[in-house]
C-alpha cells in the first residue's frame, strides 16, 4: 500500500530534484507518445532538445532561444514578485500588447525623423503603457477590493481589440495599400531595436532581461520590500502585524509586473516582430506564468524555465519540419513538462510511504 | 555582419553538396498559419503539397511546419527550412510577408513563393486566388434563395480581399432581389471555431436565413445545421460533409496546379519572381458541387455565370456600380481594374454599415 505523508519541513533537495525529475519523465513518456506516432523516439527528443544547441545550425538556433526567451523571463520576472506575494497578475498578455502599442506609436509619430532620443523614449513609452495597464486592475483591487485575476485577465480582451483596432486605424502603414499593420520598425534604423552585437540574438529585450533578474533576485533576497512581499505572501497576517501596507503592495507587484510586461512588448515590436498587426500578441503573457511556476517563482530558476520553453517550441518547429511531427504532438509534449513538474511539487512538500499504515 | 556570412557559407556549403549530388531530390517546404487540419485554408494548401509530391514522386521532398504565429517565429522557421536546405519555399499567409522578405534577403538561392502579399523580390513571387469570382456565385444563390431578405456574413479581417468578397457577393445578391439586406460580422481572425459559431448564431438570431462565411472552419456550418433552415456554403474547402444542406455549394482554393508548376519551375531552373492572380479560368478557384436544394433554374444560372468567368465573357465588377457614398466609380459597362480590386477599402451602394478602421 503507498501512502502520503506531510513533510514536517519541505524536502530541500526535492525542490532542486523535481524540475530535472520533470524533464527525464517528460522525455521517457513524450518518447511513447512519439513512438506510437509511429516516429523514432529517440531521434524526436534529440531534435527537440539537442539540435538547437548543439546540431548543424547551432550558430543560428541559439541566438534565437535568447530572442524566444527573452519576452518570457522579463514578464515572468515581473509576475514573480506579485505571485510570490499573493497577487495575481494573469492579464500580462494585455500589459504586453499595450506596451507595444504605446512603444510603437511613440517611435512613429517621429518617423520619418532619425534622433538617437527615439529609442529611449519609445522604451518609456512602452514601459509606462504598460505600467498604466496593469494599474487598472490594481487600483481597482485597493479601491474597490475587484478581484485582480477577473479584472487583469479581462483587460487582455479589451487590448486585443485596442490592438485590432490601432492596426486597422491610427497605427496602420499609409503606405501598406489597405491592409492592417503599421510600418515595419525594422526598417526605421531610429526605432529598431537591432541586436547589440550582430548574430548573437542580444537586443536590448535580452539586456533589459537580465538586469530584471538581478534587480529581482536583490529585491527579493536583500531588500526590505522583498521581504515584505515575501512574508504577505507566505502569512497575510503576520504581514500585517509586521506593518506591511497591503495596497501598496499590490499597487507595486500589478504595477512593477505590467512595467515590465510592457518593456516586452515594445522590445519585441521595435525588434524580432518589427510591426504592430492584428496578430502580434502570441501568447508570451500567458506562457510567462508557466515560466514563473516551471522557475520556482525564483529569479535564476525563471532564466533556465525561460530557456526550456523556448527551447521546446525551437525544438519542436525543427521536428515538425524534420520528423513530420504534427504541431499538436509538440503541444501535448510541452504539457506533459507543467504536467510532471506540478504534479511532482507535491514531493517537496509530501513524502511517499509504502507498506501499511501506522495505526493513528 | 557576421551571421550573415555565416548563413551565406552554409547556404553555399549545402548548394555545394546539392549540386555534387544530381539525384538529390528538390526540397519544398510549406510554412502554415493554422493546423492542416482545419478544414478550409491551411487544409487546402496542404492538398497542393500532398499534389506536388504525388506528381513528382521521390524527385521531392515536401516538408512543412503548422501552426506558426506570425513573426519572428515565422521568420525562424524559414530560416530553418532554408538552413536545412529547401530550394522553394510557400508561406501561405498574409502575415508572413515581412518575415518572407527578410529571410528571403539572407538565402538569395532559394526561392520563395508568398501567398496573398504584394512584397517581391528576385527570389520572391506571390501569388493569389480572385476568390470574388466565386463571391458572385454566391451573391447570385444567397440573393435568390433568402426568404427573410437578410442574408448574414461572417467576416475576418477589414483587408482589401475580404471587402471585395462582400462587395462581390451583394452586388449579385442585390441583382436579382432588390431587398437584400447584409448584416456583417467582424470576427478578427481566420481560424477559431467557436467565434466563428457564435458569429454565426447571432447572424441566425437577427434573421438572416443565408450565411455566408470568409473564415475556414466549419463551425458555422455545423451552426446553420443546428439551426435548420440556414443555408450555407464552403469556404476555402468544399465542406462537402454539411452537403447537401446547409451547404449548398463552396468556393475550393486549389492550390495544386500552380505548385506543381512552381516546384517544376525550379526544377528546370526556370523559376522566376512572378505575380499571380489567378481565378476561375485557370482552376486556381473552383466552385463546388451546387447541390439538389439549389432549385434547378436557379443551378442553371449560376452555371451559366460560372462559364462566362471562365470563358472571360464576363467581369464580377461591371459597371455601372456606385460606391457606397453614392458617388460614381464604374461607369456602364466599365470593368474594374486590379489595381483598385488589389487595395479595395469602400463597400459598394447599398452595403450597410462601415468599414472598421
Amino acid at each position: 500500500m503507498i501512502r502520503i505523508e506531510a513533510r514536517p519541513q519541505p524536502s530541500a533537495v526535492m525542490a532542486y530534484a523535481t524540475p530535472v525529475l520533470a524533464v527525464v519523465l517528460t522525455m521517457i513518456f513524450g518518447g511513447v507518445l512519439f513512438a506510437a506516432l509511429g516516429k523514432d523516439p529517440f531521434q524526436a527528443i534529440a531534435t527537440i532538445f539537442w539540435e538547437p544547441l548543439f546540431g548543424e545550425f547551432a550558430f543560428f538556433y541559439r541566438p534565437q532561444l535568447l530572442i524566444k526567451g527573452a519576452p518570457l523571463v522579463l514578464i515572468a520576472i515581473g509576475l514573480a514578485l506579485g505571485f510570490r506575494a499573493g497577487i495575481w497578475n494573469i492579464g500580462a498578455e494585455g500589459q504586453y500588447i499595450v506596451g507595444a502599442i504605446c512603444g510603437a506609436g511613440a517611435g512613429l509619430a517621429f518617423f520619418p525623423a532619425e534622433s538617437v532620443l527615439i529609442f529611449p523614449l519609445m522604451v518609456l513609452a512602452g514601459a509606462l503603457g504598460g505600467w498604466a495597464w496593469a494599474m487598472i486592475p490594481a487600483v481597482l483591487k485597493v479601491k474597490f477590493g475587484t478581484n485582480e485575476i477577473l479584472v487583469s485577465l479581462m483587460l487582455v480582451y479589451v487590448a486585443e481589440q485596442l490592438l485590432a483596432s490601432m492596426s486597422l486605424g491610427l497605427l496602420k502603414n499609409p503606405e501598406g495599400f489597405g491592409f492592417p499593420g503599421s510600418r515595419n520598425l525594422q526598417q526605421y534604423p531610429s526605432a529598431h531595436n537591432a541586436e547589440i552585437i550582430a548574430g548573437t540574438g542580444m537586443h536590448w529585450g535580452v539586456a533589459a532581461a537580465l538586469i530584471a533578474v538581478i534587480f529581482a533576485y536583490v529585491l527579493l533576497t536583500r531588500h526590505r520590500l522583498g521581504f515584505a512581499i515575501r512574508v504577505t505572501g507566505e502569512a497575510p497576517r503576520a504581514a500585517k502585524f509586521g506593518g506591511v501596507n497591503p495596497g501598496r503592495l499590490v499597487l507595486f507587484c500589478l504595477g512593477m509586473s505590467g512595467l515590465l510586461a510592457g518593456l516586452a512588448g515594445l522590445f519585441e515590436v521595435a525588434g524580432p516582430a518589427g510591426q504592430i498587426s492584428i496578430d502580434f500578441n502570441v501568447g508570451y503573457g500567458f506562457t510567462a506564468i508557466i515560466v514563473a511556476f516551471l522557475g520556482r517563482l525564483n529569479p535564476l530558476g525563471i532564466v533556465a524555465a525561460g530557456l526550456l520553453m523556448a527551447l521546446t517550441y525551437i525544438g519542436g518547429d525543427i521536428a515538425q519540419s524534420q520528423l513530420g511531427l504534427p504541431a499538436a504532438a509538440i503541444q501535448v509534449f510541452q504539457g506533459m513538462l507543467l504536467f510532471f513538474l506540478l504534479a511532482l511539487d507535491l514531493l517537496t512538500n509530501y513524502r511517499v510511504r509504502f507498506g501499511t499504515a501506522e495505526v493513528a | 555582419m557576421k551571421f550573415t556570412t555565416l548563413v551565406a557559407s552554409a547556404a553555399l556549403a549545402l548548394g555545394l553538396a546539392g549540386g555534387a549530388l544530381a539525384d538529390d531530390p528538390t526540397k519544398v517546404g510549406f510554412v502554415y498559419v493554422g493546423p492542416v487540419g482545419d478544414g478550409g485554408w491551411t487544409y487546402e494548401h496542404d492538398q497542393g503539397r500532398i499534389a506536388v509530391e504525388e506528381e513528382f514522386g521521390d524527385a521531392v521532398e515536401t516538408v512543412f511546419v503548422e501552426n506558426v504565429a506570425e513573426g519572428p517565429d515565422a521568420e525562424r522557421v524559414m530560416t530553418q527550412m532554408a538552413l536545412d536546405g529547401a530550394d522553394l519555399i510557400f508561406t501561405t499567409s498574409f502575415g508572413f510577408m515581412d518575415p518572407t522578405i527578410n529571410v528571403a534577403q539572407k538565402f538569395p538561392d532559394v526561392k520563395f513563393e508568398h501567398a496573398t502579399g504584394y512584397k517581391r523580390a528576385d527570389n520572391v513571387s506571390t501569388y493569389s486566388a480572385r476568390f470574388y469570382e466565386g463571391r458572385a456565385v454566391q451573391g447570385h444563390i444567397a440573393g435568390k434563395m433568402t426568404e427573410s431578405n437578410i442574408v448574414g456574413y461572417i467576416a475576418s479581417f477589414p483587408i482589401p480581399e475580404v471587402i471585395r468578397g462582400i462587395n462581390s457577393a451583394y452586388l449579385h445578391a442585390s441583382k436579382v432581389n432588390p431587398d437584400v439586406e447584409f448584416k456583417i460580422i467582424w470576427v478578427y481572425t481566420w481560424f477559431d471555431p467557436a467565434k466563428e459559431a457564435d458569429a454565426a448564431k447571432a447572424l441566425i438570431d437577427q434573421g438572416a436565413d443565408v450565411v455566408l462565411q470568409h473564415t475556414d472552419s466549419t463551425a458555422p456550418q455545423a451552426a446553420a445545421q443546428e439551426a435548420g433552415n440556414v443555408m450555407t456554403f464552403g469556404q476555402a474547402s468544399d465542406m462537402a460533409q454539411y452537403g447537401p444542406y446547409p451547404r449548398v455549394s463552396s468556393i475550393i482554393d486549389n492550390w495544386a496546379p500552380y505548385y506543381i508548376e512552381r516546384t517544376r519551375a525550379v526544377m528546370d531552373g526556370t523559376w522566376e519572381s512572378v505575380d499571380t492572380w489567378d481565378g476561375i479560368p485557370t482552376g486556381m478557384v473552383e466552385i463546388g458541387e451546387i447541390t439538389d436544394a439549389v432549385p434547378a433554374e436557379v443551378k442553371a444560372e449560376a452555371e451559366a455565370m460560372i462559364e462566362a468567368m471562365r470563358t472571360g465573357e464576363y467581369h464580377p465588377f461591371t459597371g455601372p456600380i456606385n460606391k457606397q457614398d453614392g458617388s460614381a466609380w464604374l461607369a456602364e459597362g466599365e470593368v474594374a481594374d486590379d489595381g483598385t480590386l488589389a487595395g479595395m477599402n469602400f463597400y459598394i451602394e447599398g452595403v450597410d454599415g462601415d468599414i472598421p478602421q
